[in-house]
């Protein structure tokens, strides 16, 4: 039970075979479009900013594991991703905030219910209404920035751990 | 089959998987039996129609145990050895029985099984959010104008949760320190 392989160092940096590089390299664009598929119709159809986001972390996790971090960590390096993790909570906070402004409350849906004549021909002029892709207001918008921020602190949760074993990998050596 | 026996046989079927993952030796088997509890959660909120929180529970899962498995385990010990702790499993047992106490008090308040509160008192917030929900956020899902809009302040605690668990997972787990080591600071 206890004979599990120790897999050496380079095998985090390098990835996994070619096999499963393949099928990442196939599969990874679908991934990623469901996620934001999820995201975007989360005002519609079950789903919504938390799942949708964990998704599209998904695809980058697994392109950690097949193509080893070094190649995803160009795609999404740590640093953006801890500004976009910070851009997404501050939207969400925004999006709160300008509803205390425009519609009095706190996380007032300002979009769907607009208090503003402005706001009001403008919406009239997209054409809101519900079951539409452009409708509900805020909420698509939350929608977005839950996913943005989800996605990108998984992410860096991940990476950071799996960062953590190699370092200690390579300094027992 | 009935709704009911369909969630009494998932149950059993979590509550063996869970048996498993906690008297298993081998970690990697009992990481693997806690996906089967996720499953099983998958499952029963799916037929319980409430896909939302399926679709949650099953991608969180699968994050989950792709993060437990590279990240975690292969730098801890395989096999654990170690006698399990007679105190800590007292308390847990105990913690357990009170917990169950309160519940079998209060599963009669609840009513029927498939008939929430909302529909038997008319006050209930619920009612409210189904019968209004389209007209006041314009959501075609309602769980969405739920938790975005009517309940947008719990989501925000949630994201608030997330983002300083990240925050602390990241400074504590960075390789390199932000600022040099100096004097005062030791």
């Amino acid at each position: 039970m206890n004979n599990q392989p120790q897999q050496p160092v380079q095998e985090m940096t390098a990835g996994m075979s070619i096999v499963v590089q393949t099928v990442t390299r196939w599969v990874k664009s679908f991934i990623f479009l469901f996620g934001l598929y999820i995201v975007c119709f989360g005002h519609l159809t079950p789903g919504g900013g938390f799942s949708g986001g964990v998704i599209l972390c998904c695809a980058f996790i697994l392109m950690m594991l097949a193509f080893g971090r070094e190649r995803a960590l160009r795609r999404l390096p740590l640093g953006r991703a801890g500004v976009l993790d910070s851009v997404g909570a501050l939207a969400f906070l925004v999006i709160a905030v300008v509803g205390l402004f425009i519609g009095g409350v706190f996380f007032a849906n300002w979009l769907a219910v607009p208090a503003a004549a402005a706001l009001q021909r403008l919406c009239a002029a997209i054409g809101v209404e519900p079951f539409h892709l452009l409708s509900a207001g805020t909420i698509p918008l939350c929608n977005l920035a839950i996913a943005l921020k989800v996605c990108t602190s998984l992410f860096l949760v991940f990476a950071v751990l799996a960062m953590l074993r190699v370092e200690q990998q390579e300094q027992e050596e | 089959m009935s709704i009911e026996t369909l969630s009494i046989i998932l149950l059993l079927f979590i509550i063996v998987g869970a048996l498993i993952a906690i008297e298993t030796p081998d970690l990697l088997s009992a990481v693997i039996c806690l996906g089967t509890i996720d499953i099983g959660f998958t499952i029963l909120f799916l037929f319980l129609k409430a896909p939302d929180i399926a679709i949650t529970q099953m991608v969180v899962e699968v994050v989950c145990l792709v993060i437990l498995i590279r990240a975690t385990i292969r730098r801890d010990k395989a096999v654990v050895t170690g006698e399990r702790q007679f105190f800590g499993l007292m308390v847990t047992l105990a913690v357990i029985a009170v917990l169950a106490l309160f519940t079998l008090r209060a599963v009669p308040f609840l009513g029927e099984f498939g008939a929430p509160v909302f529909t038997r008192v008319e006050s209930a917030p619920a009612a409210r959010y189904l019968s209004d929900g389209v007209k006041d956020t314009g959501a075609a899902n309602a769980v969405a104008a739920v938790i975005l809009d009517y309940r947008g302040y719990d989501t925000l605690g949630e994201a608030t949760i997330l983002f300083a668990s990240v925050v602390g997972a990241v400074a504590l787990l960075r390789r390199k320190p932000r600022k040099e080591v100096q004097e005062a600071d030791l």
